[in-house]
């Protein structure tokens, strides 16, 4: 079959301004969006410019808007999207070239919120795990599902708004923590979410739920940090 | 100029980069650069499980998992490293916990374990539960683990900074260069130490579980500094990729009681290994796959077969396998127990295949995985440049860029991970010692000079060739001769397509001239490492006139002790390859007959 893809093209080195190019090329039904974009990039304009990596939606690297939608390239299928395609960049970051945003702001906010294990009490004496049930596991065991892709935050209007708001995956993660029965620093990873740039700016637009490759379901996520503050206990 | 000092230098930032980095910058000026965001690396679609003999849900030991990899490995592996990263298992997994990395729990609390090909109770021969696992995510979890701890320990990163050159005088290493993406500048790292740290190469084969980042740069740029390679003609095919796709099946799948099927619906596997049927080690599962589909046995012919994990089918090859839960009740799963289980699994079969894996059997074939062989170390992650262990100052290696050798002709599953975890510390630990005791060395003359006249070439390339093309045959090539099985008439005509591949590739050119994230330079470039390793994988395959593990031959169809107990080091020798053999330590076990 053959499929209409247009892809949003800037070469910051040449372009003043941004524009289409339309790209009509042979596909089947099977083949990733990420496959178009390679078949382009290797046999018609190798000046295309994109990240990926793992191809299979582990890696995170190929976050792109495909037809309006927040997707990552390597999990979008030619048959889930029909035979006119429009690639763009994901929103609220600032474009380098072509489908290659600034992800610093994106890291920055990840980073605010304490994203790693705390736990400074001694280890069990002999030295093995710190126990933990099943069910303590399955608590965050939702929200460590996170490759970091960048769709939940940049489908967010709050973030499009202002890149001073955590965003989602920020959130996400931080869920991943405070909810791990064996983390020590609920209380003050729960000051910063609380903060002005934090779970205020979540409007429950739900965006950020239908965007996650990973089918995190990060507004129920942020639903329960915003009750965690309002509470003041993590249960 | 731009040029940075730091005592240590890590290349790549996936889990034995992390893990070196980690432990390097408790005591030394410490920088990881990567050509991905540490989180994109390929550790992240490791699936299954890590393997340690923590014992959780039933007896298990150091020395059975040592015995377990060393049988893996056609006892190729050696002896001493294999013990030593068996013996360190258990406590490296214990550290990941106290990391904060959520495995998933046994009913009391403890780090779950599940069976994998391979892993056995060496008294009774049937599988183990030896593979700790974070549902169908583990590597995931370990990366982004020790990624978030390398957050909390302020490690210095360089994102997206594509490593192009190691940097080598007066008989010691450094430094490296390395090309920032973003500006196309060429940054000089003025180091004490290098640790390489970059993956395998297994994009060089058509049908493959590999992500694009795996091209070989950290061997390919070492190997162009005159650092021999060891073993590379030992190179994994996973039996369970998906059809067409290669996108990996977790060996998880088989080891929460999974089934192989031919096209005649026979459950092909216990003819190739009674015992434990279908979690035999992975080099003997692909073979037999093969085998099937040469015989006609493919699903309706075709070059495929179905791997079933359908719980009626899980739980009725239980019962008759007599396989039990660890309290000895029945295997009765559901099929929400097993989505549970195996989430990614079940998302990829939808995603891509359009079939639910809870009332399908799923289309499989073999897919390239993972690179046994690589630059030698010791078991300490310093880098040994002949066969007799010379150590060259200043470099290390560890991951799946490293062959220390642990997995010998053929891995075990679960044991790249803990790969990682154990040596990436060994060598993070040791270069930072190595670091305190010397000065900088000083850089060469124009430093650049060899990586800017190597990118020179590609963008002021003719253009008579196109790299994409290029690429398609190599991978092409690679696959139906220097695949799961080989033979001299497909090697020699590899070998003879490679060198035509290589001479092409000078007449590759770009569209663009920009300096800002010019990717097609790079994958140019990427694509040059892969050209050179495939011909040292072809070189060292056609060479090696045996079958073990891995590398299995139809003209030399036997394991030959006599001859080729031993290791493989090639060397670049004036656009000529030259061959030494480094003998297999044997400790405790004297090679035998494999049977699974």
């Amino acid at each position: 079959m053959q499929v209409t893809l247009k892809v949003f093209r800037f070469n910051p080195e040449v372009d003043k301004k941004w524009h289409y190019e339309t790209y009509v090329i042979e596909a089947q039904l099977t083949d990733r969006v990420l496959d178009l974009l390679e078949y382009v990039k290797g046999y018609i304009d190798g000046t295309l410019s994109f990240r990926r990596s793992c191809a299979h939606g582990v890696c995170g690297s190929d976050a792109l808007r495909v037809n309006g939608l927040n997707r990552l390239a390597c999990k979008t299928l030619v048959r889930d999207v029909g035979d006119k395609i429009t690639v763009d960049p994901i929103m609220g970051l600032k474009v380098i070239k072509d489908l290659i945003v600034d992800m610093d702001p994106f890291f920055d906010n990840y980073k605010k919120i304490l994203p790693y294990f705390i736990n400074e009490s001694p280890i069990p004496a002999d030295g093995r795990e710190r126990l933990q049930s099943p069910e303590q596991r399955e608590r965050f065991d939702d929200t460590t599902k996170c490759i970091l892709c960048a769709c939940c935050t940049t489908s967010c209007p709050s973030f499009w708004g202002s890149d001073d708001y955590l965003g989602p995956a920020a959130l996400v993660t931080a869920h991943r923590f405070i909810f791990d029965s064996r983390d020590e620093a609920a209380a003050d990873r729960l000051q910063i979410v609380a903060e002005t740039s934090g779970l205020v700016r979540c409007h429950t637009v739900y965006n950020c739920t239908l965007a996650c490759p990973r089918e995190i379901q990060v507004t129920v996520a942020i639903g329960e940090l915003k009750r965690a503050v309002m509470t003041g206990k993590v249960d | 100029m731009n040029i940075h000092q730091f005592e240590v230098i890590v290349v790549g930032a996936g889990g034995a980069g992390l893990m070196a980095g980690l432990y390097a910058s408790r005591t030394a000026s410490t920088a990881v650069i990567s050509k991905l965001y540490p989180t994109r690396s390929h550790t992240g679609a490791a699936q299954g499980g890590i393997g340690a003999a923590l014992g959780n849900l039933e007896e298990d030991h150091p020395e059975w998992h040592t015995f377990d990899t060393v049988k893996g490995s056609d006892y190729l592996g050696d002896q001493d490293a294999i013990e030593f990263m068996c013996e360190e298992a258990i406590d490296a997994i214990l550290e990941l916990e106290h990391m904060g990395l959520p495995f998933d729990r046994t009913p009391d609390g403890k780090i779950s374990q599940r069976p994998f090909g391979g892993h056995t109770n060496n008294l009774t021969g049937k599988p183990v539960r030896r593979a700790a696992h974070a549902a169908d995510r583990t590597g995931h979890m370990i990366l982004q683990t020790l990624y978030q701890q390398c957050l909390k320990n302020n490690v210095k990163f360089y994102d997206e900074f594509q490593v192009v050159d190691l940097l080598i005088k007066d008989g010691r290493t450094v430094g490296a260069v390395a090309l920032d993406m973003a500006t196309g500048e060429l940054h000089v790292f003025h180091g004490k130490t290098v640790i390489i740290a970059t993956g395998g190469h297994g994009r060089m084969w058509e049908i493959t579980s590999n992500a694009y980042a795996y091209s070989g740069d950290g061997a390919a740029i070492t190997w162009r500094r005159g650092i021999p390679l060891e073993d590379m003609e030992f190179f994994q095919f996973h039996p369970t990729g998906i059809y067409k796709l290669g996108i990996l099946i977790t060996e998880g799948v088989r080891g929460e009681g999974g089934i192989l099927f031919n096209g005649k619906g026979e459950r092909f596997m216990t003819k190739y290994a009674p015992t434990v049927k279908d979690l035999a080690s992975r080099d003997v599962i692909s073979r037999a796959m093969y085998i099937e589909i040469r015989d006609g046995n493919g699903i309706n012919g075709s070059n495929y077969l179905y791997l079933d994990v359908r719980p009626e089918v899980v739980n009725k090859y239980a019962a008759l396998d007599g396989r039990t839960n660890p309290d000895g009740s029945p295997i009765n799963v559901t099929a929400d127990e097993l989505l549970h289980k195996l989430p990614d699994i079940v998302d990829f079969n939808r995603v891509y295949l359009g079939i639910d894996p809870m009332t399908q059997p799923m289309p499989i074939q073999p897919t390239a995985h993972y690179t046994m062989g690589g630059i030698p170390t010791n078991m300490y992650g310093e880098v040994v440049i002949d066969e007799k262990n010379t150590v060259f100052p200043g470099l290390y290696a560890a991951g799946e860029v490293a062959c220390v050798s642990i997995h010998g002709a053929n891995r075990l599953g679960t044991n790249s991970l803990l790969d990682l975890v154990v040596f990436g510390k060994y060598a993070g630990l040791r270069a930072a010692e190595y670091a305190r005791g010397v000065d900088y060395g000083s850089l060469p003359d124009d430093p650049e000079g060899f990586a800017r006249e190597q990118f020179d070439r590609i963008r002021n390339g003719s253009g008579k060739e196109n790299a994409f093309t290029i690429g398609r045959e190599m991978k092409k090539v690679m696959f139906d001769d220097v695949g799961v099985f080989r033979t001299e008439e497909g090697m020699k005509r590899a070998l003879a397509k490679i060198g035509e591949l290589r001479e092409r590739f000078k007449q590759v050119g770009v569209k663009d001239t920009g300096r800002i994230f010019n990717t097609e330079v790079i994958n140019a470039w990427e694509l040059g490492n892969l050209l050179d390793l495939a011909e040292v994988v072809t070189y060292s395959a056609l060479n090696r006139t045996e079958s073990r593990g891995g590398h299995a031959r139809d003209d030399y169809a036997k394991r030959d002790d006599v001859n080729w107990l031993k290791h493989t080091f090639i060397w670049p020798d004036n656009g000529k390859f030259r061959i030494a053999y480094k003998p297999v330590v044997i400790t405790k076990y004297q090679p035998k007959e494999r049977v699974y």
